[in-house]
């Protein structure tokens, strides 16, 4: 029989460094972001070397998909609020405040004016699944033209947005010449807007 | 009795809470980028003023990611190239616009006229051709008719080729 025998060792592992360390990340999760708030569209964008970040707040976006239906949106809540009494005001809608107040908090906005009330009225988490057709977007300035009447009243309920167009890299260009032109006039002087672009690496030659 | 507690399911339940915080927010600063494009179309005049053909460089952009160029404003006849080959393209008419003595540095105008078979990278990789090879005096203008025309045959010879 061996004189010495190995010492029985605890096996049980102290676990409260490694509490500290995820509540630390968890404390840094919470603080360091904000909800995303839910997308009903993707959109793969086209990339380019320009490396302007885009403005956290202050903009209104417009987003166009492969298939050229357009989206709008604004950021900020109580803008957004703002936005859809003045649309209710002025296109007869009939929306109630709670329908407001969904939209307030909702993703962006992709259905013509006559549809905007069924949509608001579908239950929270059934947007994503509905597909929503685009606001009808002439290239004539008639009323059929909701883009415009969208992007006039954001204008006026945040005249300090910047105009911002979200595209899908395989959206055709007439789809996207709509936008522009819609954008081209002189009530909402959208002559100058940005392109939200992936970044890419810049493969010019470094001059000597 | 031993007063130690198993920290194991308090940790299960942070790391959790960790993961589910990760995948429903975003950072504060998004890293999306932009390109800046003030474009002036409308009640300005959209021509530019008296501008000379030998400075100016047109190019149309056509169905499958082609690009096809000329000199000048007017078009005799088409060549076509893709996004990558357009970037020599546009050097070496920079670089013949700056030998020339009337002209010299940042005279070169490239014409941009994008088709309806085009689709919207092809648009946003030209504005990035632009800003990567510093031509400073670019336009956005419709295609004429004569142009549709010449890209059909141009189109007609491209497929006879590659039979």
């Amino acid at each position: 029989m061996p004189k010495h025998k190995m010492k029985r060792m605890s096996t049980i592992v102290d676990m409260t460094a490694m509490t500290d360390v995820s509540f630390l990340l968890l404390t840094f999760f919470m603080l360091a972001t904000k909800f995303k708030p839910p997308e009903n569209v993707t959109v793969v964008t086209p990339s380019s070397i320009s490396d302007t970040k885009i403005a956290e707040t202050d903009i209104m976006q417009i987003i166009v998909d492969a298939e050229g239906r357009v989206f709008f949106e604004m950021d900020g809540q109580p803008i957004k609020k703002e936005l859809i009494s003045k649309i209710n005001d002025d296109q007869k809608l009939g929306l109630t405040e709670a329908q407001m107040n969904k939209f307030a908090i909702g993703p962006a906005i992709g259905v013509p004016f006559n549809e905007l009330s069924s949509y608001l009225n579908l239950p929270l988490g059934d947007e994503k699944t509905f597909k929503s057709p685009g606001i009808p977007t002439d290239t004539t300035l008639t009323d059929s033209n909701q883009l415009f009447k969208w992007v006039a009243y954001g204008r006026i309920v945040n005249p300090k947005a910047r105009i911002v167009i979200k595209g899908d890299q395989d959206a055709s260009y007439p789809n996207i010449n709509k936008v522009i032109s819609t954008l081209a006039n002189d009530k909402i002087k959208g002559y100058k807007f940005n392109l939200v672009t992936s970044l890419e690496a810049s493969t010019k030659k470094k001059e000597e | 009795m031993s007063t130690r507690v198993d920290l194991t399911p308090m940790v299960d339940l942070a790391f959790l809470l960790i993961t589910f915080f990760m995948l429903t927010t975003t950072m504060s600063k998004p890293q999306t980028m932009e390109i800046n494009m003030p474009v002036k179309p409308g009640p300005n005049d959209p021509k530019p003023p008296e501008v000379e053909a030998s400075r100016v460089l047109t190019l149309i952009l056509g169905k499958d990611n082609q690009i096809w160029y000329y000199e000048g404003l007017d078009a005799p006849e088409l060549k076509n190239t893709d996004i990558k080959g357009i970037r020599q393209v546009i050097l070496d008419k920079k670089a013949k616009v700056e030998a020339m003595p009337q002209f010299g540095k940042d005279k070169t105008v490239v014409i941009i006229k994008p088709t309806d078979e085009s689709i919207y990278k092809n648009m946003v990789d030209i504005l990035d051709e632009m800003a990567i090879n510093d031509i400073k005096i670019y336009a956005m203008v419709p295609v004429t008719p004569q142009e549709l025309a010449l890209l059909k045959t141009g189109n007609k010879q491209a497929e006879q080729q590659n039979k």
